[in-house]
This record gives structure tokens, sequence and C-alpha cells, in this order.
């Protein structure tokens, strides 16, 4: 499975740390890809995790050794291009036999002109970034000097301060799922790097979405019969989109919100908190969040590099309960936090009936226990009900799944 | 929700004996969950008959009973000790079926105890074939089309035979009718498993008709309530296993998930396993798990940890149940070691009330156990056979676990992995591949699995087979056989071929590095270095830095290595840490102790080759003083690392390499018994069969022969006369019939003693005193492997003359040798004359044993010795002696796998063939035996028949068993010459006719144990290997499950035991810690 003939490559990071291996991907055919170095702890879904729109500006290290095991298929696209710079392997696999698939994975690296380089040891490298943060790096064929290389490197720009999703939004508003659902309640979601796998999930539920440019004003976004207005995921530093926050702040109160990753980010930011970049991000599929006002826990897929601030300023949810507050849009509440480090995963806004997690309920790569949410979210559109329940971990769905009785009349539809 | 504090006390049910399907992982999950109660405050009553357990060791319980695994005597214990609660799920499926029968007798409500962990209707929706089925489909979850044939009545599903009893035997029509009805849901070839069996036991694939009728009705006899599951085929799709934990809050996450590459068809314990699945893309994986987590909440396991098996097609993603396990088992042994999440250690804290965010992660001490152990290396698992001891077995690997153990691997990509799991195997022989055999006839030799088939697959990948070829022979995936063509090529970076990658030790972290691990639990991978061409290394030494030991396990459990040795070895780790000195394990036995984490100081999950085990001790050196490594515990396996550890320099500690040597050399030892003036059998050696022929008549018949070149008592045979000996020659030793003048391979004949008394010594020495720990007195006459007799401690019937001898000569072997640490000699006591057997300068396989029963631990005083100490120093007692000098007599029983094995002769000889033993303790020598019996699963009946079968020779002794056993009011039984024989003797005895006289019509001593009407047999075989009509009735016993005894000796205790019972009720039931404190 190993590629024909080997061609010596390298990773520079920013601090002069040379990691070495093999080109493949693009990189065998010259071209080198520079940006911020960050790893992922998926063992599976490296396809949906390159088209990630999430993903840009981004060199992404998996730490599971084995890349490319079952190939690449359209089906697992999460947006119409790679948005990743580059890709770091400890073992890549080209394997276009697997039973679903349409393509090696290599192959299709290399066709999308995606840099990579395995044979890294990719252990160290985490360990590195682990301990020092996430850093700038490029990757660069053997041939290259390294004095050239680490100019070229220290030529990139900082993530933080970057507005990435400006890079990744569409250009016009358009609507998906109208064929399908032409009846259907109407979100409007901003889009600042949205993944298919939401929109496939809410249209999946009967609604039609209508997917804004990050430059739509409130007005815009609400314009016609929308009935509920989604918060996407996105790329780049969430300080660096304040327009997009002014929006929120326009929409919150006019219509149910709800959101995910970046907009959880913008719309706390929008109710007067900050964010701030953690040292090396969450990016995986095995992340215990707590609903604080439940007790209970959810294994979450995770892809973020900064996180919000606490209003207490420590950046972590220290007690049992959650943390309440006021806000020019009522009471606000963080409600979930991520058990790893205690930071921020959830706020729920009773009074402006919005709520948002950090978290990927629709997983695409990892788990669906949070798939529920988007039931939730589809029925308390249908019903006028209130959006600060949407997030609650309360066991009902996941009871209902394996076909138990639940005590509470469950308000959840049946799973997807 | 903090622990709970309405219960105090909890009893902990162990596995039991080592059988196939259910060895050493349980001693790994109990110990841990024995050692996390006692840290919660709790107080723990231990039930396990298995004394070479590390859980059964004192100190890991308040209360620790090496009682039968039975209701009656765990009533009886639950009653002295009465527990609060019963945690059932963490021994198996021995301890989930005594939960289930002592809930449905009324002992639990009697006593007032609680099951937790998984209550009954749980473990009965998860056990029930039926009951989950219907749960499954409640879920919305498919499994193969399958249909129940019940072979006893239940009033729920039979309302027409009220009359009936619960579990009464339905009519042959009637069950007949249902086999008719299965066939039609399943077609053929169907899969047949039996409710409530263990690793599958009594099921099979049914290809044909006459196969099926064949597999459901045996199987309706193996499961305990009667019932078989017959199933739609989906053998070559995918298998895969989920290991799930749920918390009383209904938390719910997967550890691991596991994918065999053998295809569905073989028994995932059979199966070379990989962890993390390898093959399926996010999306399908993502189902597994949400499927997964419903079957956990489906089936109602409240806490804990369960197994959820898949069979998953590749092409058409379709996804089915296969079965769900609710409590740890093998493969959740297997998760936590490739993963570093603890199951079993987490599983007791959730038992009491914990919540999965309430632990910390031991790992990292940082982050909780709420979360899914992502991993960033690859684990390969290989399942270890021992076909070769079991002669006209069917080898073929099927739905029915055959493996008897296991090793597992870690590398940083699936072909190191693999590559180190294959070494880890430690094979005696490697298969043989004829040169001149073709591609084709390899691909078909792997059609049907057999345990050499990955071996002749890679050699036929380098003969030329292609891909597509072996898919279409065995269904593995196309993904694997592209590996393997790599590996088969060369073209990936071994030990032998580096290719600038250097071996690198990284950690196990749970985490794939994200955070910072703080558990020194390591394994090699090959990476490229630094930029300086230093290894990346992991590995953490002490601070500040101590002296380090490090300890050679025993590699995969094989019979005569068991789990006996890997006590040894972590008793000695325990040792080493209380010296001060850092404890380092090296072992790849993923079911033992010994590979638990918190055992060592440093643990290196490596192969026990000797490149593996110097790779580690160049880091071990690197990082510190190494003081020296310990060879002594491991079995054969470290033993044979010896020679070569000490030739690159490495310091032996304990007995050296030329007193190894000196023991294990039959010349070099015949000159030490010389120079001592003890006595040895005659024995010669030869090369051709004139000279066998000559050896023999200068020897003596009979003759116990043996090929030079085989380790561990393999192909060992007891012959009577010149053809004997010639046949053996041919069969073992490369005779040729045509060319009988040609050489043959080296084989030793040693006159072998009929009739003698074998008697089994441990001892410590230092090399100037020798302490002798234990003397045992075998039940069966020497002829029967060591490891396959029963023996007593202290002996029962040696006089104090003899006891005083073997003393002295085990002294002398000792001292003459220079051992330093552990010695084992066995002796065989024929008449007044004592003869020395061999001696093992190592710790033994009774080492726990002896340990347990004489309360010192004999390992750890090895230990202590090997680091310097002085036997004057140890603070032992006194030796013990003969009768009466323990004050109690403790029994140890082999436990055999004849039942597994669909063809064996169950008879017992010269070489081993038990996997595992329990221990029995009593005042009294026959009531003792009585316990150890019922403890190894052939309890000795108090009433009804016994058929008796005996050669003439053995006649004699069998008449007055039989005198004693019709004292006791048992009608006996016998074939015609023994029936005879008994007559004449004065005692009425029915006679039934021999198998080969039988017209067809007639009673048959076979068809009467298959009816039930017999309650004891006692048969001793002719001695020809070939199928006679004792080998018949002898499996006939096995599968009716009535006892079967193969001496006359063991018949004579067996008979002295029954006797004792008579009129006692259930015998006392004793603590290990009362025992000990006398
Ligand atoms: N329907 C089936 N078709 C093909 N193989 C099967 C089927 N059901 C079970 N098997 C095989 O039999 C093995 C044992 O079955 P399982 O139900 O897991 O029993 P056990 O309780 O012994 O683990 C499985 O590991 C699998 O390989
Ligand atoms: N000369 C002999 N006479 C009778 N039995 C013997 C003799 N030698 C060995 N045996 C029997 O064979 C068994 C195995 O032999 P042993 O030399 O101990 O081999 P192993 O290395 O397998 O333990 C012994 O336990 C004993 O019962
Ligand atoms: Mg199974
Ligand atoms: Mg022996």
């Amino acid at each position: 499975m190993s590629s024909s003939s080997s061609q010596t490559a390298y990773l520079l990071l920013e601090d002069g740390t040379r990691f070495d291996g093999e080109a493949c991907g693009a990189l065998r055919d010259g071209v080198t890809g520079g940006g911020e170095v960050v790893f992922t702890t998926g063992m599976s879904g490296y396809q949906e995790s390159v088209t990630d729109p999430s993903f840009a500006g981004q060199l992404i290290v998996f730490t599971y050794p084995l890349i490319g095991n079952y190939g690449v298929r359209a089906a697992a696209m999460e947006s119409d291009a790679i948005h990743a710079r580059a890709v770091i392997m400890r073992e890549a696999v080209n394997y276009a036999d697997a039973p679903t698939a349409e393509s090696g994975w290599l192959d299709w690296l290399s066709e999308n002109g995606i840099p990579a380089i395995t044979g890294v040891d990719t252990r160290a490298l985490v360990r590195h970034i682990r301990d020092k943060g996430a850093m700038r790096g490029g990757l660069f064929a053997g041939s290259v000097d390294q004095t050239d290389a680490a100019a070229q490197v220290a030529a990139l720009p900082s993530m933080a301060g970057q507005d990435l999703a400006s890079t990744v939004t569409p250009k016009q508003a358009h609507t998906v799922g109208e064929d399908r659902n032409p009846n259907g309640p109407l979100i409007a979601a901003i889009d600042t790097g949205i993944k298919r796998s939401i929109v496939d999930e809410l249209v999946a539920r009967g609604a039609r979405v209508r997917l804004h440019p990050l430059s739509d004003g409130a007005d815009a976004v609400l314009a016609g019969d929308v009935d509920a207005v989604f918060l996407a995921n996105g790329p780049g530093d969430p300080g660096a989109v304040d327009h997009v926050v002014e929006t929120i702040r326009g929409v919150l109160g006019q219509k149910p919100v709800f959101g995910i990753c970046m907009g959880h980010q913008l719309l706390c930011r929008a109710v007067g908190l900050t964010t701030y970049k953690l040292p090396f991000g969450h990016r995986g599929g095995n992340h215990p969040v707590k609903d604080l006002s439940t007790g209970r826990v959810e294994i979450t897929s995770q892809n973020h590099g900064f996180a919000v601030q606490t209003p207490d300023g420590t950046g972590r949810i220290e007690g049992d309960e959650p943390v309440r507050w006021s806000t020019d849009f009522g009471v606000a509440e963080l409600s979930h936090l991520n058990l790893y480090d205690r930071t921020v995963e959830g706020l729920v806004l009773p009074e402006a009936n919005a709520a948002t997690v950090q978290y990927h309920p629709e997983a695409a790569p990892g788990p669906n226990d949070a798939s529920y949410l988007f039931d939730r979210f589809l029925d308390r559109i249908r019903t006028s009900g209130s959006i600060a329940d949407v997030t609650k971990q309360t066991g009902d769905a996941a009871a209902a799944a394996a076909g138990l009785q639940t005590d509470s009349p469950s308000t959840d539809g049946a799973s997807a | 929700m903090p622990r709970r504090t309405d219960i105090r006390r909890i009893m902990i049910l162990g596995s039991g004996p080592i059988v196939i399907g259910q060895a050493a992982e349980f001693d790994y999950s109990g110990a841990q969950a024995c050692k996390v109660l006692r840290e919660e405050g709790y107080e723990v009553v231990l039930v396990n008959s298995n004394p070479a357990t590390i859980m059964t060791d004192p100190e890991y319980a308040e209360r620790t009973y090496v009682e039968p695994l039975l209701p009656g005597p765990v009533a009886k214990i639950i009653e002295q000790e009465r527990p609060d609660a019963l945690l059932p799920t963490l021994g198996g499926q021995t301890a989930l079926n005594l939960a289930k029968a002592l809930h449905e007798d009324g002992t639990l409500e009697k006593f007032g105890v609680e099951l937790i962990g998984a209550n009954y209707d749980a473990i009965n929706c998860a056990e029930d074939r039926d009951l989950f089925a219907q749960a499954m489909a409640k879920a919305g979850l498919k499994m193969p089309a399958s249909l129940i044939v019940r072979g006893t009545y239940d009033p729920t599903n039979h309302p027409d035979h009220r009359d009936a009893a619960d579990g009464e035997k339905l009519p042959a029509a009637q069950i007949d009718a249902q086999i008719v009805e299965a066939l039609e849901t399943t077609g053929l070839p169907a899969i047949i498993r039996p409710a409530f069996t263990l690793g599958g036991r009594g099921g099979g694939i049914a290809r044909t008709e006459e196969e099926f009728r064949k597999i459901v009705l045996g199987g309706i006899d193996a499961s305990p309530i009667g019932q078989v599951l017959v199933d739609q085929s989906v053998i070559g799709w995918g298998e895969f296993e989920l290991e799930v934990m749920r918390d009383k809050a209904d938390n719910v996450v997967i550890v691991c998930s596991i994918e065999n590459i053998d295809p569905m068809g073989v028994h995932t314990g059979d199966s070379v396993t990989v962890a993390p699945q390898q093959t399926l893309t996010d999306r399908l994986y993502q189902q597994l798990r949400d499927q997964a987590i419903r079957v956990m909440r489906a089936v109602g396991v409240e806490t804990g940890g369960s197994n959820v098996q898949f069979a998953v097609n590749p092409h058409t993603e379709e996804i089915l149940i296969i079965e769900m396990n609710p409590r740890v088992s093998r493969s959740s042994a297997l998760a936590s070691k490739a993963t570093g999440f603890p199951i079993a250690k987490i599983a007791a804290r959730l038992a009491v009330g914990y919540r999965l965010d309430e632990i910390t992660n031991d790992i990292t001490k940082a982050t909780p156990a709420a979360f899914e152990p992502t991993i960033d290396y690859v684990v390969v698992k290989w399942p270890r056979f021992a076909f070769e001891k079991f002669p006209g077995v069917d080898d073929r690997l099927s739905t029915h676990m055959k493996s008897v153990g296991e090793a597992m691997a870690l590398g940083r990509t699936f072909r190191q992995a693999f590559a180190k799991a294959m070494r880890s195997r430690e094979l005696d022989e490697t298969p043989k591949i004829a040169d001149d055999a073709t591609i084709e006839e390899l691909v078909e030799r792997i059609r049907e699995p057999r345990t050499e088939r990955y071996d002749i697959l890679l050699e036929a990948v380098r003969r030329g087979a292609t891909d597509e070829q072996i898919h279409e022979s065995t269904g593995i995936d196309p993904w694997y056989l592209a590996e393997l063509r790599a590996l088969a090529l060369g073209d990936d970076p071994t030990p032998s071929d580096d290719a600038g990658l250097v071996r690198t030790f990284k950690s196990v972290d749970t985490c794939a590095a994200e955070f910072a691990a703080e558990t020194p639990y390591f394994y090699s991978g090959w990476e490229r270095p630094d930029a300086d061409g230093n290894a990346r290394h992991e590995v953490r030494f002490s601070d500040p830095p101590a002296p380090s030991v490090v300890i050679l396990g025993s590699g995969p459990n094989r019979i005569g290595q068991g789990i006996e040795f890997d006590y040894c070895c972590v008793h000695a780790a325990l040792t080493v840490r209380e010296s001060g000195r850092d404890a380092v394990m090296i072992n790849c036995n993923p079911e033992t102790v010994s590979t638990d984490y918190d055992t060592s100081n440093r643990l290196y999950f490596e192969p026990l080759t000797l490149e593996d085990v110097l790779g580690v001790l160049e880091v071990e050196q690197q990082g510190g003083k190494l003081d020296g490594v310990i060879v002594q515990f491991g079995g054969q396996t470290p033993l044979r690392l010896a020679a070569g550890l000490e030739q690159a320099g490495i310091k032996i500690l304990g007995t050296g390499v030329e007193a190894i040597d000196r023991a294990e050399d039959r010349g070099a030892f015949g000159t030490v018994l010389d120079t001592l003036g003890y006595q040895a059998p005659p024995y010669a050696t030869a090369t051709s069969l004139a000279g066998a022929l000559d050896a023999a008549d200068s020897v003596g018949f009979p003759l116990l022969v043996r090929p030079s070149y085989v380790l561990g008592g393999r192909a060992m045979e007891i012959v009577d006369d010149r053809d004997a000996l010639t046949d053996y020659l041919r069969r073992e030793a490369g005779l040729s019939p045509e060319r009988p003048d040609e050489p043959t391979k080296e084989i030793f004949l040693d006159r072998f003693l009929e009739n003698a008394i074998e008697v089994d010594v441990d001892a410590l020495c230092d090399g100037e005193s020798v302490w002798v720990g234990g003397i045992m007195q075998h039940v069966e006459q020497a002829g029967i492997h060591s490891g396959d007799s029963a023996c007593a401690l202290p002996p029962y019937s040696l006089s104090d003359d003899m006891i005083h001898r073997i003393r002295e000569q085990t002294r002398g072997m000792a001292l003459e040798l220079g051992v330093l640490g552990l010695i084992n000699i066995q002796f065989a006591v024929h008449g007044d004359d004592l003869y020395v057997i061999e001696a093992n300068p190592r710790a033994s396989r009774t080492v726990p044993f002896v340990s347990k029963a004489i309360g010192v631990p004999l390992a750890k005083m090895a230990v202590r010795i090997m680091l310097g100490e002085k036997i004057g120093e140890l603070g032992l007692p006194r030796e013990a002696g003969g009768q009466g000098s323990l004050g109690h007599v403790a029994v140890k029983e082999a436990v055999l796998p004849f039942d597994r094995f669909v063809g064996a002769d169950a008879t017992l000889g010269p070489e081993m063939r038990s996997t595992g033993e329990v221990m029995g303790v009593a005042a009294d020598f026959p009531t003792a035996f009585a316990k150890a019996s019922a403890a190894a699963g052939s309890p000795l009946p108090d009433g009804g028949a016994v058929f008796i079968s005996v050669t003439d020779d053995d006649k004699p002794g069998a008449i007055e068993v039989a005198r004693r056993l019709h004292g006791e009011g048992f009608r006996l039984v016998a074939t015609h010459g023994t029936q005879q024989a008994l007559i004449a003797a004065g005692l009425p005895c029915d006679g039934v006719a021999k198998l080969q006289d039988a017209d067809g019509e007639a009673v048959t001593a076979v068809s009467e144990i298959a009816a039930g009407t017999i309650a004891l047999v006692l048969n001793t075989p002719t001695g020809s290997g070939a199928r006679t009509d004792g080998y018949e009735i002898r499996r006939a016993a096995i599968t009716a499950g009535v006892p079967c005894l193969t001496t006359v000796s063991a018949g004579a205790v067996a008979a002295d035991a029954i006797a004792a019972a008579r009129g006692a009720g259930e015998p006392t039931v004793i603590a290990l810690q009362d025992l000990n404190a006398r």
C-alpha cells in the first residue's frame, strides 16, 4: 500500500522543531502548505475532517496512525472542497478498493492539490503541540533548505485575530431543502462555514434552510417567513467577525435562535462575553460534556480552537450549578461544560428563546449522542415551544431509541 | 451521587478454574474490583475455588473462601458472612450463572443480599436468547433470523403441558417438530448456539440436515436450561465487538472497538482481532456505537461494562447484533489493556453508586472516566491453541471456542503490531509448509480456518497467491490482505530490517497524548529518530531514581504454563517494590494481573523473545541502575532466555544459568544424582530403531518414551512392548517403515515405574540452607502428569521415614545445584524406593497452591532470597511434614478440557492436558478431596449406581473400591469381565454389554450413562491409543457430566470421600484468613 518511490519531506514548526517523513498527496507534486498545526484525536472520519470548513487555514495532524483505510466517497463530504491546508500522518493509506470507496485517499488529496506527509512520529509531534500549544508550521520537500522554510513559516499569519469565516461564507443567500420540504419551517442560517451534515440534519427533519453570507444584516436574515435562526460553525477567530455579532443582537428576541460551535461563541459574544484562544483546542470525538442542569454527560464531537470566557474570567466553570447572570437579553445561563478542562460548552437564553452548544450534534465525524438536539429544535419551531430546553441532556431520546418507556411523555421525536 | 452507604459488605464471585473460554482475565478483573472496593471502605467477601489467582491472596479481601462455586457452599458462606450485596459481573459466566441460581433458590432474598452491577432481569435478558431477541426487536435492532428450539418444558410457552414440571425434558417428537421448523426458518448452513454455556460449548455450524439435528440435540444437553438458538448463518461477514460502560445515571461510553480479522464463523476468542476497528467508515462505526448503547439500555444493565458483538456486511452496510455479555469479559480485559482504561476497576466503582464523571481517569489523573479512550497505535490479539495435545480432535476453528490463551501486541502500525503478535505466540514448532506446495494447495489449506492459517497465508503470498484468491478462500477483508501482503513481502520495518527507523518506546495513555500521562505503561514501535538520531522514548523513570529489577512474564497461557506463573510474577513485582527497587514487568498476555499497569513500576507490553527483551533492557539501562533480571517465575519462557541474557552481559538474579543447565540437561542431572547417591529410574537414549530396541532390553519394559527435542512433556507415552515402541518411533521420531535402518530423531527411554506414588516438592534455597515449603502426595499414580493429578498437602499415606528421605534429597539437590530461590522436584515412591523424576530450578505450577495451603507466600520469599536475604531472616514457620502436620488438608484437583474437544479421549497420561485447577480445604483428606472434586465440576454422588470397567491389572484394586461403595449403598454395574471379578469377590453386580457386544437393542454402558442412570464411572484405560469402548464410555460420561475416574487410586480416594460425606450435610466452609491464622 505504500507509494512506489519515496520522497523525503518534513514539517517545520515556528519554534524550529522539525519532523521528518515522506511526501504524499500534492506535496509530491511540489505543492507546499503552511498554517496553524493542530491535531484531532478522532480515530475515523478523516474525509469529514478535511472537508469541514472549520479547518480552513490549518494543517491537521491525525493522532490515529492509519489514515485512508476506507478511501473517500462523495457522501462523506462536509462541504464542496477540502479546507484543511495540509495533512500530517503516521501511516497514510491509499486504498481505493474499499467496499464503499469512490477513490483512494491519497489520490484524492493529490487531485485536490492538498499536500500531505506520512511516516511522521505524530505522537511526538502531538506531545510537542500539547506542551507548547498549537503553532504555525509548514510542509516542505526534503530538498528545501531549512532556513528558507523557517522564513516561510515565520511569514505566516497567526490564527488569533484572523477572519477566516469570510473566506468560506457563500457569496449570496440561497435556500436548501425547498424541493423536499416546500412547506417546511424556514430556518435562516448565518453561514460562517456550515458543515453539510448540519444542513442535512435540518432538512431531514422537514426544514428549509436559507444560508446567508455573513455580511447579511439582521433584516436580511429575518426577511420573509423565517421561523428560526441558526448560527453555524466556522473557522478562524470568533473575535474577528464582530459585524456578525451585531447581526445576532439584531435577531435575538425576534425569532428562536439555535447555534453550534462558532455560532455558540458568537452568541456568547452577543450577550457580552469574550472569547479566547485555547492552548491547542478541542478536536476529536471523545469529549465529555456535562449538562449542569441535569447532571448527565454526553460524548461529543468537537472541533474548536477558541473558547468562551466565563464571566469571572477564569475560563472554567468550577461549580456544579449553571452560571447565571443577566444580560441585555434577559437571564443567561452557561449550562454545559467540558469535563476535560471545565470550559464552556453551552449557553441558554430562556427569555430571548435561544440556546447554543460548543460541540457538534451533527457529528460527522464523531458520536451521534446529541443528534436529538435537531429533533427538539424542529419540534420547538413547530410547536412554538421554548428553545431553552433544546440542549438539555435528559436521556429521554436515548431511552426511546432503546425501546424503553420513559416517565415523562417524551417531547422528543424519534431519533433520526 | 457518591458511593452507597447503605451497604457495607460485598461478596464477589470469582470464575473458578481456568477453562477454555474463561481464563486469567477474571483474576485480573476480580483482583481490581477487590482492590477498589476496599479502597472505598467496603468489606469484601470473596469466593473462588482457584488457588492460582491473585484475588484469592488473603490480603485482597476481608474474607477469602477457596470453596466450590456452587449454590450449596456459597449459600453457606452467605449465611456465615452476611454480605449486604453480591457483585456477580466480574467472575465470568460462572459467577453470573451462580448468582442467578442463588436468586432462584431464594438464598439472596432469605439473607437480604442485593445483586449489584447487573440485576436478575438484566442477566436473564442478556443470557436467555429468546428474551434478548425480544428486547432487540423492541429497540428496533436487527439480529440474524433465528428460532429457539426448546428441549425442556417451559410453562410460559407450553400451556398445553401444565402438568409437566418446569425444566422437564420434552418428548422427542416435540423437539423434532421444532427442529423441522427451525431448519425452514434459517436454511443451511445454520449456526447453533446453546443458551447459558461458556465459549459456545455444545454449539457449532451445521452444513447438512444430519449435522443440524445432531448439533441441536447436543446443544440442548449442553445448555443448563435445555435451550438452543438456531441462527441464519452470516459466515463471512465482518465481526466486530464494542465494549460499553454505563453508570446509574444512564451515562454510557464506548471503551474500545475490536475488529476480528477472521470473519464471522470463527469465535472471537479464536480469531485474530484488532483494536481499534480498521475498516469501517466513521458513519458506519457510529451506527455500531449507537446500537451498542441501545443494546445496553434495552437489556437494562444498570452499571458496569458489557460487550456487544456485531456482524457487518461491508458491502450493504447492514448491521446485525450477535450477542451481548452483561459483564466484564475476555474482550473487556483485552480492551482495558489495549486502551489503558481499566474496565473492571471502574465497573466496581459504578456498582457501588458512583457516576462515570465522579471517577478520575487513572492514567491522566486529571480527566474523568466519563470519556471514550482514543488510541494512537494498533493492537493485535492472537489466540494460542493446544491441539497437539489432543490427537484426533477436530482442529477446525468454528463458533465454539477452542483456544487456551492469547497474546497481545501493540505497534505504531498494523504491520508492526501483527508481526509482534506473531512473535508473541511462542510456538514450540512453527507450522510446516512443504517447499513444493503449490499456491492452490496453500490457498485450499486456509479455506477451513485452523491455527496455522496466517502462517500459510503469508507463505502463499510469498509464493505468489493473489489477494483475490485468498479473499475467495478465507473471506478476510481485502484491506487486511493488502497489509499482510506488505508484511509478507517485507516492506515493513521489523527489528531485523530497520530502514532508518529506531525502536521507540511509547506510552499507552487512553488519550492519544492529548493529556499528560502518569501511568508507566509502554510498548515499542518503530519511528524516525529526532534530529540528533535518538529515539523519542517516552519512558519515565522514578524520581529520585531507584535501582530496578526486571521480571520476565510467561507469555500466552497454554497447557502446562498457565496462570500459576503469572501469580508468581505478580508476587515478584510486589516484593521487588517492597524492597525499595523499581519492579519492571515484561509480558505480552493481556489476560493477566502482571500486565495490569498497577502491578509494577513500569510495564512493557512486549513479546518475550530475546531480541524484544534486550530492547527493553537497553532503555532500562539508560534510565539508571539495573540490578538484574528474574527468570524464575514465568515458567519455561524466561528460563529459555537466561543464557542469551547472560551472554549479553545481563545479570540473572537467583539460580544461575549454569545451575539451570545442570538441572535441565538429562546427562548433567544424572551426574548430579550420581554424586549425591540418589536414584533415578533407569534410562537410555536412542537414535534408531535398533538402538531403541537394545535400550529397551537394558532398561526394561514398560517404558516411558519421549522425544528429546520437545519440551513440556509433549508426546510422552508409555509403551509396553517392542511393537508399541516401534509404532511410537514411527509416529513421533520419523522412523520410516520402508527404511527401518535409517536413524530416527533422538528419544529418551525411561523405565516406567508402575503403581508408584508420585510426590511433588516445592522448596526454597539460599545456597546454604533449604526450606521445604510443601510435600504433595499425588492421588493418581506416577505416569499421570503431575499437572493433571490430584494431590494432597500434607501427604495422606506416606510414612514419616519416607517424608524424611524426600526432605533430605530435596535439600541435597537444591544445594548441589546451587539454587537461589525456588526449586520444584518430582519424586516417585515405588515400594520402599525413592526415585527422582525431575528437578525444575524455578517456580512451579504448585507454588500458589502450596502458598495458600501453608500460609507462606513462597514466591515472595524466593525473591527476598534473590535480593540477598538468607532463609534465617525470612521468619519462616516450621516446615510442614506428614499427616496431621498442618492442622488441615488441602487438595488440588485438575480441570480438564475434554468436554470442549469433540473426539478427544478423556484419559490421563504423562502428557499434561489440564487447563486449570481448584483447591479444596478441610480438616480431613476425604472431605477436602470431595470439595476439590465438586469445585472441579464433578461433585461426587452420595448414592445411585456406580459403573465399573477396569483392566485385569486393576481388578484387585477395583474390587476394594466396589466393596466400599457397595457398603455405602451404591448399586454396582459392570461390564462382563469386571462383573465376574466382583461377583467372585462376593459383591452383587449388574452386567451391561460392552459397546462392541451390543446388537443394537441391548442396554450398553454408553446408553446407560447417556440415559442418566449412572452416578459415577470408574474406567481404567487399556493403554492402547485406539478408540476402544473405554473411549466411548469415557466420552459418554463427559457428555452426560457424570464424574469419571480413570485410575483405581482415584477411585479409592473417592470412595473414602463419599463415605466421609455421608450424612454430614454441606461441609464446613473455611476462610483462608482463619486457616492461616492458626
Ligand atoms: N449467525 C451467525 N452466522 C455466522 N457466525 C456466527 C453467527 N452467530 C455467531 N457466529 C459466530 O459464532 C461465534 C460465537 O457466537 P456468540 O453468540 O458470540 O457465542 P459466545 O457466547 O460463545 O461468545 C461468534 O463469535 C461468531 O463468529
Ligand atoms: N520413570 C517414570 N515412571 C513413572 N512415571 C513417570 C516417570 N517419569 C515421568 N513420569 C510421569 O510423567 C510425568 C511427566 O514427566 P516429567 O519428567 O515430570 O515431565 P514434565 O517436564 O512434563 O513435567 C510425571 O509427572 C510422572 O507422572
Ligand atoms: Mg461471543
Ligand atoms: Mg514434571
